[in-house]
């Protein structure tokens, strides 16, 4: 991969003083994935380049990799690491250009600090989607800083035209800018428009952030953008420095917000999903009236519905399952049910949590004898992520064999999607059908006649008189 | 000298040796059983306290003595407690764990004199704490002269009372086997259903079966004879209803008593037993007919055949224990055991006790949760047809109510009837199926969750470790087809070993010369596609597809990808299963098969992975294709304006070998990428037949057979040819010359080749872990796979530790296989599951815990 950084400031050869690399020599660091190299291919009084050629070895990154390396594309031997300007690029910049990065000259101290006119070439700079979208995005990261934005499309493949183009851009950036701050802008935007790092993030990664992109980062029309894409993966991290960011720019802290939050803002609005939840509690509640004393939730996801019946006392016996074996460990911890906790909470307490709360994996289509025994069962949009030929499978392993005293089904109504004009397809990608209402009608009368079920219908969310409610949602009660 | 006494104790079962402490119970234990079948407290008391004579441990030490005695009669292993026993609630809760697991418990007493018990204590010097050891002896003495009385009522099935040291050193022990336990015949067995006086339906039987019948003067049969040798199993139920039940215990005694014949104890037996011996029973549901024809026979007769019926046993394990015949079915935790709950559940079945609307007993139908290895036959319950159930079948279809005399051959599995000549008696309640409604497609969590060890006849013992499943559970449940189309799984396969060869990191000739030293004379050399790996099972019909896969929507296939995944959706899916099953129909006319499962590739791979292209492959080579250049433009002009130094000229040339090979990847999966619309632009090529109606084509054919079958279908556009030679590898011209068609097919674009023994098969049990084939890929296509500049690195690639690759795709084949063949026998869904499932679940990313 490859970086060039030229001036045209006069005398242009200065440029070696501030990068702190002589323009006639060759100069070679090893770096644990490759070799950097800086050279300069052209150095006269006019104009001067300098130019960073990293050279990866990918065999030997993947064979070198240690256990557990955070970057997938890092373990696979075909991967863009040898081209793209990427997170190695980043390093090198680090490394090789640390000095200049810190600003100090002393050859040139005036000139360290003078914006000079610098042109910036990466020729292949990853940036998802590509094309029109990366393009704007590289706009709305560089041009705050100053900096004249030239990126051409890289085409996935020109034989093959009808691919479009591909993730990458070929990035020219030309402006007026101190080259401290454009290697140090570069240190941090390179893996910030990757969003694919070869290490993994130490919580000193907000401190590296801060170093590199203290000054101008604060002030950035973007700074939330780029901040969350450069620490990715984890969002803790990404809270912490931008509340410290909010700190430098002198404003206000905990403005931060999700774009969930924002949504909420109008206070008689509610989520979807939460008046999903709210209804099955509902009827949760008028079953528990009944004597309803134990639930489990099939398809119990990030156990949302659960810590909203463990707040009622009236449910005894509280349990989850869902197929992701991921997700399952992850509720446990939400619910602090895991091995790890429960270790660590006092005897009776563990026992009592034990006997009154469990999450394990299963699937709806597999017969299970640990669904047996419950006075409720829930099936909260479960069954739109079945194929249609499983559903007689869950028929039989919920309502054949299990046998709860009850049964809480929710899934979308198809007649409703008219009402949400940019949806095209289903409203999850994973959604294998989306019932109108008198499918979702058939499938449960059917389903009740079958198995000796009573059935009752409803709606979640505001009713359209002419198409119902965005969710239907069916109790069936054992007869 | 006292006289040798031989004492039986049980081969399968609980033996409490009793006696004073020092009376040498270990010493007998060690000479008359092995090691591990004497469990001691003494053992269990040093396990638990680090001291073989610490008595303060003696209620843990117990307590571990249990566990181990409990789990090892729950594995039915003769398990001998070396304890005193001298004292009744000791040796009372040993009873009752034996029969826990239903299995019989004998005692031996050692009764020796105290004082020697003492005396040989002195001499090993071995202490009881403070306690002086006459106390302790005297104490145990006393318990064992009150035990003595009643001992014999305690439950044991015999007390072996040894008086003496002399007669303790003179004993020898034999290990009788039950009588149910006849695991040393190993048929072939022809198994009849229940008869029920039906004694002419029974000759006509016979007949049809090739059994020769003997018959007395008055032209009676009493006896029968198979020329082939095979033995008759009778399940039960010879009696009642029927208009000739002397006729059926006449045949069938005699029978048994030639050794011809096993015969187990019916429900009827049992009741006719009682009332010819004058018990109070109710006579009903044909007793009265029994009861009627026989006061019509001679007395003689009469006590001969009470005797018969009353010695039937109520179930035989046959056949190294891979058969087992109850009347009404048996559950496995019962296999082989004695007691009379399970005497009960071998005639009656589990019953509920309760009575259903026509009077008659409600029946839980233990054949639905049964998981057992052993094959169960039984009948009891009449039924329309005889069905497997989860490796269990009833053959009781109901010749006395108008139905059919049904019988098993075993081990061929097949099915022989001959109908009632009249309806004989008037059944009480419409014949039903034994388990009604069910569901085919029953799995269950239990089936695959969990670590798990599958034996395979075809490949080694498979270990899936409880994280592959968990992970494989949700690939199949969320992506999966309908299970009941999954019969198979593609194995992974291995590569060849790696070449030294320069510049090539796999070649032709080290697979040929893997097969050689194997023992293998030709191979087949097929050309590898490069598209994706796809398993076709296809029935003929809609009405096949119910009967053999019990798929009822009206779907006739499924075409899915290694992972079990649908190649294309809804009706893009149906289409092509209807296109691939005209395409086949001249294989389904060759080998008479209303269905198969085809192994092919689905051509071009950007059908399926057009996406990863994308992503992965094309995406790289964008970046390439701008990342070099570029470089390679500033670092020609460092070099022109007189930059001179070695790194850099080096560098240069590298760029310049990158950007070459840059281009060559990128050529190399443009060669794989074909526009398709749909299904237009896409083939299939298939390479086997692995199954059809009645075989498992690919445990039981040559790769030779296969290409021959598949050519018949090669006219079909749909159809893409396997190209292919064989390589006679003692020739070494022709090596090289497939050596060299490797070269040009892949020098043309193709992937490369797979490597197969050409006419060998399947061997099962065979533990010479031969591959079932390797790939030899080429050197341009191996670009997509270790990188564009791969041939720079090959010092570091030959290093590719394969052990673990060939080590999977051994085991995935053999479950593969195992899957095939079980589905063709007509095992339930969940065996052949098990096995597809095992398959995901070694390919799948084990789901880390600490994630």
């Amino acid at each position: 991969m490859l970086l060039t950084v030229s001036t045209t400031h006069r005398p242009a050869t200065d440029l070696g003083y501030l990068l702190f690399k002589h323009p006639d020599r060759v100069q070679e660091f090893e770096q644990s994935f490759g070799s950097a190299t800086v050279f300069y291919p052209e150095a006269t009084e006019e104009r001067c380049t300098a130019a960073l050629v990293l050279d990866i070895d990918p065999v030997r990154l993947v064979r070198s990799r240690p256990r557990g390396t955070p970057d997938f594309s890092l373990a696979q031997y075909v991967n863009d690491r040898p081209y793209a300007a990427s997170s190695l690029l980043a390093v090198a910049i680090r490394r090789v250009f640390s000095t200049a990065r810190s600003g100090r000259c002393d050859a040139r101290p005036e000139l360290a600090a003078t914006p000079i006119p610098l042109e910036v070439r990466l020729p292949a700079v990853p940036c998802r989607p590509g094309g029109e979208a990366g393009r704007d995005l590289l706009r709305r990261i560089f041009e705050p800083l100053g900096w004249e934005v030239e990126a051409h499309d890289v085409p996935l493949d020109e034989t093959l035209p009808g691919w479009g183009p591909s993730r990458y851009l070929d990035l020219t950036l030309s402006g007026e800018v101190v080259l401290a701050d454009a290697l140090n802008q570069l240190h941090v935007l390179l893996p910030a428009l990757d969003q694919a790092k070869h290490y993994w993030e130490a919580p000193d990664e907000v401190d590296k952030l801060l170093r590199s992109g203290g000054d101008w980062l604060a002030a950035h029309p973007e700074r939330d953008l780029i901040t969350r894409r450069y620490l990715g993966r984890r969002r803790a991290l990404a809270r912490e420095a931008l509340t410290r960011l909010d700190e430098l720019d002198g404003r206000p802290g905990a403005e931060t917000t999700d774009g969930e939050q924002q949504e909420e803002q109008a206070p008689a609005w509610r989520p979807l999903h939460q008046l999903r939840r709210e209804a099955v509690l509902d009827v949760l509640d008028e079953l528990a009236a009944a004597g309803a004393t134990s639930v489990v939730d099939l398809g119990c996801g990030g156990g949302q519905l659960l810590a909203d019946v463990l707040a009622r006392p009236a449910y005894a016996v509280v349990a989850g399952a869902d197929v992701s074996a991921v997700g399952v460990l992850a509720t446990q911890r939400r619910l602090r049910i895991d091995e790890r906790s429960l270790r660590r909470t006092p005897d009776r307490q563990a026992e009592a949590l034990r006997a009154r709360i469990s999450v394990f994996q299963a699937s709806v289509t597999y017969t299970d004898e640990r669904f047996a025994g419950y006075d409720a069962a829930v099936l909260m949009e479960v069954v739109e992520h079945l194929d249609p030929e499983r559903l007689p499978a869950l028929e039989r392993v919920v309502f054949g064999e299990a046998r709860p005293g009850a049964v809480v089904v929710t899934t979308p109504n198809a007649d409703y999607n008219v009402r949400y004009p940019d949806l095209t397809g289903f409203r999850h990608p994973d959604h294998r059908f989306e019932w109108t209402r008198a499918e979702f009608a058939a499938w449960c009368d059917g389903v009740a006649a079958r198995t000796g079920y009573t059935v009752e219908r409803r709606w979640v969310g505001e009713v359209d008189p002419e198409l119902g409610a965005p969710t239907q949602l069916g109790v069936f009660r054992r007869g | 000298m006292a006289e040798s006494r031989p004492l039986g104790v049980p081969a399968a079962g609980l033996v409490l040796l009793v006696g004073v402490s020092g009376s040498g119970k270990s010493t007998f234990a060690a000479r008359h059983f092995t090691p591990t079948e004497v469990v001691s407290s003494d053992t269990c008391r040093a396990l638990v306290a680090d001291d073989a004579e610490d008595q303060s441990a003696t209620p843990d030490a117990f307590d571990l003595l249990q566990h181990l005695v409990g789990i090892r009669l729950r594995r039915g292993l003769l398990t001998v407690v070396d304890a005193t026993n001298v004292q009744p609630d000791a040796r009372a809760q040993l009873v009752a764990l034996a029969r826990g697991h239903d299995l019989l418990v004998d005692a031996i007493v050692l009764k020796v004199p105290a004082r020697v018990a003492v005396d040989r204590h002195r001499a090993s010097g071995r202490t009881f704490g403070r306690t002086p050891v006459e106390r302790i002896v005297e104490r145990h003495d006393r318990d064992l002269r009150r035990s003595l009385r009643g001992l014999r009522r305690e439950g044991f099935r015999r007390v072996h009372v040894l008086d003496g040291v002399e007669e303790v050193e003179a004993a020898t022990v034999v290990r009788e086997r039950s009588w149910n336990d006849r695991r040393e015949l190993t048929g072939p067995f022809d198994i009849v259903g229940d008869v029920h006086g039906c004694a002419s339906e029974l000759r006509t039987l016979l007949e049809r079966l090739g059994w020769e019948l003997e018959r007395d003067d008055a032209g009676r049969a009493v006896g029968a004879r198979h020329p082939e040798g095979r033995t008759a199993v009778f399940v039960g139920d010879l009696v009642d209803r029927g208009p000739d039940t002397p006729g059926v215990l006449r045949l069938v005694s005699g029978m048994v008593a030639a050794g011809t014949a096993l015969c187990v104890a019916g429900n009827h037996e049992d009741k006719l037993v009682r009332a010819l011996r004058g018990r109070q029973v109710k006579v009903a549901h044909g007793l009265e007919e029994s009861l009627a024809q026989l006061a019509e026979e001679p007395e003689e007769f009469r006590e001969r055949m009470t005797a018969f019926m009353d010695g039937l046993v109520a179930h035989y394990v046959l056949d190294e224990g891979r058969l087992v015949v109850a009347h009404a079915g048996l559950k496995e935790a019962y296999h082989g055991r004695s007691s009379r709950r399970v005497r009960a559940f071998a005639l009656y079945g589990d019953t509920t006790g309760e009575t259903d609307e026509f009077g008659l007993p409600v029946r839980y139908p233990w054949a639905q949760d049964y998981r057992g290895s052993a094959t169960v036959v039984y009948g009891h319950t009449p039924v329309p047809t005889a069905e497997w159930v989860n490796g269990t079948i009833c053959l009781d279809t109901g010749v006395v109510f108008g139905g059919a005399l049904t019988a098993l051959r075993y081990p061929e599995r097949e099915l022989v009837d001959v109908p009632a000549e009249r309806e004989w008696y008037a059944p009480a309640r419409p014949l039903a199926p034994m388990v009604p409604e069910r569901e085919p497609g029953a799995l269950a969590a239990a089936d695959v969750l969990g670590t798990r060890w599958l034996d395979t006849t075809f490949g080694p013992r498979v270990k899936v470790p409880e994280e592959n499943a968990a992970a494989a559970l949700e690939v199949m449940s969320r992506f999966a087809v309908d299970p009941r189309w999954l019969v198979h799984l593609p194995p992974t396969m291995a590569p060849v070993a790696t070449s030294s060869r320069d510049g090539y990191l796999e070649h032709p000739d080290e697979a040929f010369e893997e097969y050689a030293c194997a023992g293998i004379t030709t191979v087949v050399c097929e050309e590898k596609h490069m598209g994706s790996r796809a398993v076709a099972v296809l029935a003929r019909d809609a009405a096949t597809a119910e009967r053999r896969f019990g798929v009822t929507d009206g779907s006739t296939g499924q075409v899915v990808t290694r992972t079990g995944r649908a190649f294309f959706p809804g009706d893009l899916g149906r289409r092509l299963v209807a296109s691939l099953t005209e395409a086949a129909a001249p294989l389904f006319e060759r080998l008479d098969t209303d269905w198969i499962v085809l192994d092919a590739e689905l051509l071009p791979w950007s059908a399926k992975a057009g996406e990863l292209i994308r992503e992965q492959y094309a995406a790289v080579g964008a970046a390439a294709s701008v990342a070099l250049p570029a470089a390679q433009e500033v670092l020609d002009a460092a070099l022109a304006r007189g930059l001179d130094a070695p790194a850099l000229t080096a560098l240069a040339d590298r760029t310049r070998r990158r950007t070459h090979a840059a281009a060559a990847f990128r050529d190399a999966y443009r060669s794989y990428v074909r526009p398709t619309d749909g299904l237009d632009g896409v083939t299939v090529a298939p390479f086997a037949v692995l199954a059809g109606e009645g075989e498992a084509y690919a445990a039981t054919r040559s790769h030779r057979w296969h290409l021959e079958q598949v050519a018949a279908i090669h006219g079909h556009p749909l159809v893409t040819p396997t190209r292919h030679r064989f390589v006679d590898l003692a020739d070494a011209g022709a090596r090289g010359a497939a050596a060299q068609w490797w070269l040009d097919l892949t020098a043309a674009g193709g992937e490369g080749m797979v490597v197969k023994p050409a006419d060998d098969v399947p061997v099962p049990g065979d533990g010479r872990r031969v591959q079932p084939g390797v790939k030899v890929r080429g050197r341009e296509y191996l670009r997509i796979i270790y990188g564009p500049d791969y041939l720079d690195a090959l010092d570091v690639l030959r290093n590719r530790h394969l052990g673990r690759k060939r080590d999977l795709a051994l085991k995935e084949h053999g479950l593969g296989l195992d899957a095939l063949a079980r589905f063709v026998a007509g095992d339930p869904l969940w065996e052949v599951h098990q096995r597809v499932f095992a398959v995901l679940a070694l390919e799948s990313e084990p789901v880390d815990p600490r994630l």
